[in-house]
């Protein structure tokens, strides 16, 4: 049953530095009075949430806050370690809001929105200024300014940071924000929910079914709309730098209810992680592209040289970064810092018990700048280090290799930030909007952020304004359905009483994932993929054991719920890469390279957002496509040599 | 490869807030000295689900620790033996082979059980809806670099900012007081400028907040400052103190 959509982004024509004034200008207001007549309910409490919930509420809107930790405070945004880009140009280095907006779309491999993007290194500035307001400790010099430092595919110091820690901080500045509106009773908070489905009533999103974790009981929330930040999907892949918690399910819900869903195959595997060591681990700890700024990356010039680092002497080493893009060295994007590791990798010359690491030396640096430096900027990353790997970075170079670190991809969101389904407004991660085919460092909590602060106030205001909402309540029938079908999919979960896991299954479905669709792909290995995750589904829904009742704190439920989801996905995502017949970003097709081996696009025939409509079959979605015009910059080779 | 270690867990298990709870014991052979505490508990949940038999509840998320989600008592001690570490950064190679490892909930009046290891610590939310903050709406900062902030201080301010809220401090208390938890948001806040309109009402609103939750007072055991995985200083809780008292003349 597809639906006859017409994707319109919404984006402002005319010159591009003024194009987000003129739209602002243009929007329509909600009177004072007015606003508190209004719900929103905000899911997620990540960068992208708790900004728009705080601002939102500031605004005199009623907000209901859902998330499924039991405290906001803990959404995945914390653990983000780097940094945040600003086009502050502070440093007189030559940076602008231009320079910001040339780099992430040319990082993105020229296929995100031009306007979005420039009106996110626009709104850069004035995240910087909103979270030092709200007393975030970012990094200082000794005069009392602030500090910044580079990021990769940059060549300017424009990453603000808060020691390895800037994730926490930031999120800790939107949290505090968020609590205080707590108290000035504008926002409730429901912790230890997870969102199971989207209401829609008469086309507009006007509510949600939420599972309580704690006590198993099912939900209904009614309101005027529905602000989705739930984060990246990328824990589809089993092994990443993923919270244990971080899901698909809403986002896929949502999709299945009519939200079109872009680029699902643009998944970002970030180069520096600390290596896999054994099956039963359950997660890969990011090392930050920061540590880039002092790391030299290198393998040994011999295959299957295993002298221990230190005795590998400097002309037997090859800086393989360094040498094959001089002029970004250590800094190219992860996309190709992620691919030129797993090239020396697969020629036989990865070091470590498995031969899957690279080296990330700081001895050089450590030489010249001093030890108490390489502390002060990377303490507490080179103590998770040492915490999980028992080896002592001071001493001897850290062994790193890429691991599933973000998802480009998501739900499709016009320039208003609203989704294909009036009302359901998607935010930070869990939309597709501007990283394009690969994301540079630092970029995403500033978007998240841009989102929440200084975007969704705008444009919901607009949506309500221009929008009749009759009211609904929780009684309406379409609650009842989904209640139904939410109960019926968690009874029945529970009543395969199968053999194998969610673990297992989840894990085998990373497998899959990672050898298909991750760094490189082919047109064979993905119809493979799909042949793979179609039978592994089937036997998910016959052979699949959940232990315990549904009426009570059940982890082991919830991770079959967000599995079950996974493997719809997964689909998707190979479908989508199948059809993509080019590289670009992170998207790499074997059939489509340079000579060199790098990434060669197809603007003739590819230069658009793929958005995938759910049809009923989840075999046979219906592509969508926004084309993707490029007024301002003229997408080119991409080279960081 | 190191070699495999056999260990015994024995665990509280409690089915609910309101039903009485148990110590279990279980043998987990054949594991790897590099796995965490954490996939140990997880390597024993897939065991246990293939019996039939309900896994074990314990919270955690990023399992990295910095979101403050894991937290249990280790043979008696908060986050376990390794010092300035989370529960999920604890190793198996910092315990011995054969050796019983007893794992309990967070005991605090204020931290009621919910089931098993995991506890409702949503006071400390309260608690930073009373005051942990500064107010200011979106939009309306000035220009980041207008105030300029001793290196020092945003140094001695970020030290404060690390907590994570994982409950520790109150876990390891042994009058189950929040005042770490309360004194490293107020100093954080109170050293710098912005922080500094709201300084009076934010210690008074916080500190009378945590008494409303149940939490006890400070005995200076400092038994606080020895579990805190982000390693915050008792230091804190003086200046609470001072910040109370200077709020308290100010009135
Ligand atoms: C280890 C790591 C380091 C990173 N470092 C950096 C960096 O230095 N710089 C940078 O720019 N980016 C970094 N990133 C990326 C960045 O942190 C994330 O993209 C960003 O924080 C996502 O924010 P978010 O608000 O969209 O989602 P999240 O922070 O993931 O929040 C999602 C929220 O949604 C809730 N939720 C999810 N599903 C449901 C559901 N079904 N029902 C109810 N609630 C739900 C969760 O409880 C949570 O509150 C890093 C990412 C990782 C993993
Ligand atoms: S799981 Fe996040 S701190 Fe342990």
């Amino acid at each position: 049953m597809a639906l006859a959509i017409k994707l319109d982004s919404k984006a402002p024509s005319g010159p591009l530095e003024s194009r987000w004034t003129r739209h602002k200008d243009s929007l329509k207001l909600v009177s004072p009075a007015n606003k508190r007549k209004y719900t929103i309910l905000v899911v997620g409490t990540g960068l992208a949430g708790a900004s728009a919930a705080a601002s939102l509420a500031e605004l005199g809107y009623n907000v209901k806050s859902f998330c499924i930790h039991d405290s906001p405070r803990r959404a995945h945004s914390i653990a983000a370690q780097g940094g945040i880009n600003a086009a502050k140009n502070y440093r007189n280095d030559g940076d602008s809001v231009w320079r910001l907006f040339f780099d992430t779309i040319k990082g993105g491999d020229y296929r995100a929105r031009e306007s979005n993007v420039y009106r996110l290194a626009e709104l850069s500035v004035n995240i910087i200024d909103q979270c030092v307001a709200q007393g975030v400790p970012f990094a200082r010099e000794y005069g009392g300014l602030l500090d910044t430092r580079s990021f990769g595919g940059a060549l300017v110091e424009r990453t603000f940071y808060a020691r390895g820690q800037t994730g926490q901080q930031l999120l800790l500045g939107a949290y505090s924000a968020m609590m205080r509106q707590v108290d000035a009773g504008r926002i409730t908070l429901y912790p230890r929910r997870e969102m199971l489905d989207l209401v829609v009533i008469n086309g507009q999103a006007r509510g949600i079914v939420c599972r309580n974790l704690i006590t198993g009981e099912l939900e209904a929330y009614a309101g005027d709309a529905v602000v989705l930040c739930t984060g990246g999907y990328g824990n589809i892949y089993f092994h990443t730098t993923y919270g244990r918690s971080s899901n698909a399910t809403a986002i896929w819900r949502c999709h299945k209810r009519g939200a079109l869903f872009a680029n699902p195959c643009f998944t970002q595997i970030h180069p520096t992680c600390i290596p896999i060591t054994g099956t039963y681990q359950s997660k890969l700890t990011l090392m930050s592209e920061s540590l880039r700024n002092d790391g030299r990356v290198w393998v040994p010039k011999k295959k299957g040289d295993t002298r221990p680092p230190t005795e590998i002497p400097e002309d037997e080493r090859d800086y393989f970064l360094e040498r094959k893009y001089p002029t970004y060295g250590n800094l190219t994007p992860r996309d190709i810092a992620s691919r030129a590791v797993k090239a020396v990798c697969d020629e036989g010359r990865g070091v470590g018990p498995t031969g899957r690491a690279v080296y990330l030396d700081f001895s050089d640096a450590i030489r010249e700048k001093g030890i108490d430096y390489i502390k002060e900027q990377y303490g507490n990353l080179f103590e998770m280090y040492q915490h999980i790997t028992g080896e002592d970075p001071y001493k001897v170079p850290m062994r790193i290799y890429p691991a599933v670190h973000y998802t480009m991809g998501g739900l499709w969101v016009d320039y208003n930030l609203m989704s294909t389904i009036p009302g359901l407004f998607v935010l930070g991660e869990a939309n597709f909007s501007d990283h394009g085919a690969n994301r540079l460092g630092a970029s995403a909590l500033m978007q998240g952020l841009a989102d929440g602060y200084f975007i969704i106030p705008y444009t919901i205001g607009d949506y309500f304004a221009n929008t009749t909402l009759p009211k609904v309540s929780t009684e309406h029938s379409a609650f009842k359905d989904s209640l139904a079908e939410v109960q019926r999919f968690l009874t029945r979960l529970l009543s395969i009483k199968g053999t194998k896991t969610t673990l297992e299954f989840h894990r085998e479905l990373g497998m899959i994932l990672w050898d298909y669709v991750g760094m490189s792909r082919n047109a064979q290995g993905l119809q493979i993929a799909i042949e793979k995750i179609r039978q592994l589904r089937e036997e998910f829904w016959n052979d699949l054991k959940v232990h315990g009742d549904a009426n009570t704190l059940n982890k082991n439920l919830e991770m079959a719920g967000r599995v079950a989801d996974f493997l719809e996905l997964a689909e998707l995502m190979a479908i989508d890469a199948l059809h993509r017949e080019e590289s670009c970003g992170a998207h790499f097709r074997e059939e489509y390279q340079t000579p060199e081996g790098e990434a060669l696009r197809n603007d003739e025939k590819f230069c658009y957002v793929a958005a995938w409509e759910y049809t009923g079959d989840l075999s046979k979605p219906e592509l969508h496509k926004e084309p993707l015009v490029f007024e301002f910059v003229k997408p080119t080779v991409r080279s960081y040599k | 490869m190191s070699k495999k270690m056999t260990l015994h867990l024995r665990i509280w298990r409690q089915p609910g807030p309101n039903a009485p709870g148990k110590f279990v014991t279980y043998t987990i052979r054949d594991v790897s000295p590099d796995m965490s505490l954490l996939e140990l508990l997880d390597v024993l949940n897939e065991e246990l689900i293939k019996k039939g038999e309900p896994p074990v509840e314990f919270d955690s998320d990023c399992r990295e620790g910095i979101c403050g989600t894991c937290g249990f008592l280790v043979n008696g001690v908060a986050h376990g033996p390794k010092r300035g570490r989370t529960a999920c950064q604890q190793y198996l190679r910092d315990f011995k082979d054969g050796e019983t490892i007893t794992l309990e909930p967070f005991r605090a009046k204020a931290f009621p059980v919910i089931k098993d290891l995991v506890v409702d610590r949503s006071a400390f939310d309260r608690i930073m809806a009373a005051g942990g903050y500064i107010s200011v709406n979106t939009g309306s900062a000035p220009d980041a670099n207008s105030i300029p902030i001793p290196k020092e201080i945003a140094e001695q301010a970020f030290d404060a900012a690390v907590c994570i809220g994982c409950g520790a401090c109150v876990a390891a208390c042994p009058n189950a007081s929040a005042s770490l938890f309360v004194s490293a948001k107020i100093a954080h806040l109170a050293l710098l400028p912005q922080g500094q309109p709201e300084r009076v009402r934010r210690v008074l609103r916080m500190v009378e907040q945590m008494d409303k939750e149940g939490f006890g007072d400070c005995s200076n055991h400092g038994e606080c400052e020895a579990v805190c995985p982000k390693n915050i200083s008792i230091k804190h809780i003086a200046l609470m103190r001072r910040e109370y008292l200077r709020a308290l003349w100010s009135l």
